[in-house]
């Protein structure tokens, strides 16, 4: 470990605000990019299988978004 | 290796393989982003010139670096999915451009909060950053343009065309610190020869090269599932999975 403190880390001699603002708009939008796909396919996946049910219970099948 | 890419060519297949891929690759890929970042924030020396600044090169350069790669993987889908008409190429292309327009817009926001302390000034208009900018609006201009067309089939044309005319950017992004006069520096790592930076900042920066590399395969592959779980929602083989699951 370089850093003698936690203070020294925040503060970086200095250079804190930048190291630590360039750190966090990159994980930010990493984070999001990956959460991204993972819900759409959940969604996706989710209502494949409520359609498959309603195909097993024999009613009619609704379209995507609405409400039935 | 024929039948492999001939697999990779075939949707319920890729499905499998990229499910168990993403299943192994996902938490690893968070590993080496976690060891790669702590050494360079907090175990590696700080730069005798830029003292602790220097830092943000650990996410600036392997951002840069795998945006610039995953040019390559677009337009190369591109070109396959002109030729050959692979649906699975066209999927590839279209997954690629949000991760590399993410990418690149992270080098340039990391490289200009960079430079402020730096040079001085947080942006300005010389060869490799103008190059990056126009690699940023190639990547959302696939995007875009794909969302622009009602015809799907045309739309991936557009966009494979597109990205094919925009490699000619490529050479220029790279050769831009040797062509022009430059604030910003030309490259420290050499795969020839010895490096210009020293092994307890190289090492942890490869590390974050190929923890970048990794999260890109990942998120191309994610991309790629929620895409084909949609388009795919008539066959049976979907079906099949939906309903064992």
């Amino acid at each position: 470990m370089y850093f003698e403190s936690l203070a020294a880390v925040w503060h970086m001699d200095g250079h804190g605000f930048y190291v630590w603002l360039a750190y966090t708009l990159t994980v930010l939008p990493l984070v999001i990019m990956v959460w991204l796909p993972l819900k759409r396919m959940r969604q996706h996946w989710r209502w494949l299988q409520a359609e498959q049910r309603r195909v097993a219970a024999g009613t009619e099948t609704p379209a995507m978004g609405s409400d039935v | 290796m024929w039948t492999f890419i001939h697999k990779l060519g075939s949707p319920p297949w890729f499905f499998r393989f990229s499910g168990t891929l993403v299943r192994w690759l996902l938490p690893i890929t968070v590993i080496l982003l976690l060891v790669g970042s702590i050494w360079g924030l907090l175990v590696a020396p700080p730069d005798f010139r830029q003292g602790n600044s220097y830092r943000i090169i650990y996410i600036h350069v392997p951002a840069a670096v795998v945006a610039l790669a995953g040019y390559y993987v677009m337009a190369f889908a591109g070109a396959v999915s002109l030729i050959w008409r692979i649906k699975m190429a066209d999927v590839t292309m279209r997954a690629a451009a949000p991760v590399g327009a993410v990418l690149t817009a992270i080098a340039l926001v990391t490289g200009a909060i960079w430079g402020k302390p730096t040079w001085g000034t947080w942006w300005v208009w010389d060869a490799r950053i103008t190059s990056m900018l126009i690699l940023l609006f190639l990547y959302l201009g696939v995007v875009a343009l794909f969302e622009a067309y009602e015809n799907k089939t045309a739309a991936a044309r557009a966009c494979a065309v597109l990205s094919l005319v925009g490699m000619v950017n490529i050479p220029i992004i790279y050769k831009s610190v040797d062509w022009w006069y430059s604030l910003h520096q030309p490259a420290s790592i050499k795969f020839t020869g010895e490096s210009a930076i020293d092994s307890s900042m190289l090492y942890p920066l490869l590390l974050m090269i190929v923890a970048f590399y990794c999260l890109f395969v990942v998120t191309l592959l994610l991309n790629m599932r929620a895409e084909l779980v949609w388009s795919y929602r008539e066959s049976g083989w979907l079906r099949q999975l939906v309903g064992d699951s």
